[in-house]
């Protein structure tokens, strides 16, 4: 039989290269639980956005000129004169904080169904490491385009280390090659953001996948599907990842787009919390803006600085709420991993750190008032409460039986339907509608049911305080 | 590969002999490496003092120059300043400006060589931010203890008209005095100390 051309080049590379096997091994061989839900979205999309900062990233560098006198007005140029110049841009800061997003969500998702734990610690020291990398990436990234908040944000920042005693000064000295923020900062923070932070973002990326494929995944039962497998050695309750869920994930992908388009096209600054208002302003050494606060992302690490009222301390404060999270495999001593099994006393805990987290991220957009420390010094107990304490109360949890199996989750599409019944009751048109031009007969008339949806509500409360016990 | 009747501790001092050398030189590598960061010698002498005339100067106008890029304040400090600040010791952290870096000769209660004229780096001793200038009397937004200083909007620290901060705020110390000296009654140097007439 004559092989085509095509076929013999296949196979001449696939004898040099292991294409198939790689492709089989990370893809159409790969068994992932079956169970996945919609918290299983954001690990993908945290690579598509990482693809979108690269390709972005890269056009921007062709027009961006690192330099205190030009970096301002090439950023502005790059908006007003490059063709589609406006779009690279948004299309990279909105990238930088949906990158956060997911990220935040992504690690969400790890805490919920205890993706951290044995044996797959070494997953999430890799995912911190990338957190710590992204948090880096973006902090040089917005000294670039050298604003007033670039600016600002940046002395603030590096002048953190100077807390450290003894060599304090000479690394802040060093961090920035000047005695103030200036050419040299910005121009070192580009060869950092362009180059060296993001090759280690590639390698750590690398790294997480494959320690994640030789352990596989976790699921939000939180049970090992390897522990039951089939005569071909296959588990049982997976799925091979290629085609199952490389086509779920573009779904999550196309549902992911329609939001980060709306915002690149219509919000692109959201309000100050993308892209904030002083940093239209080129920087001026001279003088601070009236109120300077991070970019959303760093605000519950920031206003946890800003909690603690002595300089060193708030810097250990603030870079032990990140040291913490890497520690968080070796603190939860309960060997149950998923929250659906894991005891109220957890959800209720997990519960606050949440809140916590969410608020310590408002008080960082906010002015320090003497109110608003005070609170951020109550949630920056929380925060350090829920990971310290963990080695007492995960021990005395009161857990529930865990199955041996994945077991099947109604979606909220399968239950709507039924909740639309519930909530809504047919009526009868009347007779000045049926006399109306626009009246169809073939409409129903549904009206809203307020004996419904006082039921549908009171079940809904029932069973969220029943979850949580 | 034939094993037996090798002499492996051979093996291992060339293993451990070629591992010392490699990290020596990694090292040496590591020194212009990491230096080059250090702020560059067109840095150093950008440092240059700058020469200020204060003879336009009213009272209880700041002026502002840069040095060594960072905001230079000059306060031409008004009689009834200088009194209120003698009353401020006991809300100080650091009245005497002990822990405070300053000139051997602005070390003195007012902070300055001549006592109406202060020059001081206008950059909060927490985390570098550019304090602002409020000589008003119990402003709304400050309060009623406000007697008149230097606040900084990031995060809320309080100096006096001297320099010196107050209790309960971030900043750990006063105002960095920069080394400076009168030319003439007119003239300072900003960037050179006292002792160097005539340099």
């Amino acid at each position: 039989m004559k092989i085509g051309r095509f076929a013999q080049t296949g196979n001449w590379i696939l004898a040099r290269f292991p294409l198939a096997k790689v492709w089989e091994e990370h893809m159409t061989h790969y068994y992932a639980p079956k169970n996945f839900n919609i918290w299983y979205f954001f690990g993908s999309l945290a690579l598509l956005v990482l693809v979108n900062q690269f390709v972005t990233g890269i056009l921007l560098t062709m027009n961006y000129k690192p330099d205190a006198k030009l970096a301002f007005d090439s950023v502005e140029y790059i908006m007003r004169d490059v063709h589609w110049g406006w779009l690279i841009r948004y299309m990279h800061s909105t990238g930088a904080s949906a990158f956060f997003i997911v990220v935040y969500l992504h690690m969400f998702r790890g805490v919920m169904y205890g993706s951290f734990k044995k044996p797959r610690e070494l997953i999430w020291i890799f995912g911190m490491l990338i957190f710590v990398c992204l948090m880096a990436e973006a902090f040089m990234g917005y000294l670039l385009p050298w604003g007033q908040m670039s600016y600002w944000g940046a002395q603030v920042i590096i002048s953190l280390f100077s807390a450290i005693p003894v060599i304090g000064e000479d690394l802040s000295l060093w961090v920035r090659g000047d005695y103030v923020v200036s050419d040299a900062t910005l121009n070192r923070f580009f060869a950092f953001h362009v180059i060296s932070v993001p090759l280690v973002l590639v390698m750590l990326v690398f790294m997480h996948i494959v320690a994640l494929h030789e352990v596989g995944s976790n699921n939000p039962d939180g049970i090992e599907i390897k522990k039951y497998k089939d005569e071909n050695g296959i588990p049982l309750d997976g799925i091979p990842f290629h085609p199952y869920y490389t086509v779920k994930d573009i779904v999550g992908v196309a549902v992911f787009l329609l939001f980060f388009a709306t915002v690149i096209f219509y919000m692109p600054e959201m309000g100050g919390y993308f892209l904030e208002h002083a940093n239209f302003i080129p920087a001026d050494p001279m003088k601070t803006p009236e109120h300077i606060a991070p970019v959303w992302y760093f605000t519950p690490f920031y206003a946890i600085l800003r909690a603690i009222p002595d300089k060193f301390a708030g810097v250990i404060g603030m870079g032990g709420a990140i040291v913490v999270l890497f520690l968080l495999p070796w603190l939860d001593r309960n060997p149950v991993k998923s929250i659906r099994y894991r005891s109220g006393f957890y959800k209720k805990a997990l519960l606050l750190f949440v809140i916590s987290f969410f608020c310590l991220g408002y008080l960082g957009t906010q002015p320090a008032t003497p109110t608003a420390t005070l609170f951020a010094r109550i949630f920056t107990v929380i925060y350090f409460g829920f990971f310290l304490l963990m080695p007492l109360y995960t021990r005395w949890e009161k857990t529930k039986p865990v199955p041996q199996r994945v077991t099947e989750e109604h979606g909220f599409d399968e239950q709507l339907p039924a909740l639309l019944e519930e909530i809504t009751e047919l009526k009868p048109a009347s007779s000045l509608e049926i006399g109306d031009p626009a009246f169809r007969s073939s409409f129903f008339n549904r009206r809203p049911n307020p004996d419904g949806i006082v039921k549908a509500i009171t079940r809904l409360a029932k069973n969220l305080k029943e979850s949580l016990d | 590969m034939i094993n037996e009747g090798v002499d492996k501790s051979k093996r291992q001092f060339l293993t451990s002999a070629l591992t010392v050398v490699g990290a020596v030189g990694t090292g040496y590598l590591a020194v212009p490496f990491l230096s080059q960061m250090q702020p560059s010698v067109k840095a150093m002498a950008a440092g240059a003092p700058v020469t200020v005339d204060i003879s336009k100067m009213e009272t209880g106008q700041l002026l502002r120059v840069e040095w060594r890029g960072k905001p230079v304040w000059i306060l031409n400090r008004t009689p009834e300043v200088l009194e209120t600040l003698k009353s401020l010791d006991s809300q100080l952290r650091d009245p005497k400006s002990e822990e405070s870096s300053q000139p051997e000769a602005s070390k003195n209660p007012g902070r300055s060589i001549k006592p109406e004229v202060f020059v001081a780096v206008g950059l909060c001793t927490h985390l570098g931010c550019s304090p602002t200038f409020r000589p008003e009397i119990a402003p709304h937004d400050l309060g009623e203890n406000w007697k008149g200083g230097f606040f900084c909007p990031c995060h809320g620290s309080w100096f006096d008209l001297a320099g010196r901060v107050y209790q309960g705020v971030p900043a750990p110390t006063n105002l960095e005095i920069p080394p400076y000296r009168y030319i003439n009654d007119t003239q300072i140097i900003v960037g050179e100390a006292p002792e160097e007439k005539g340099a």
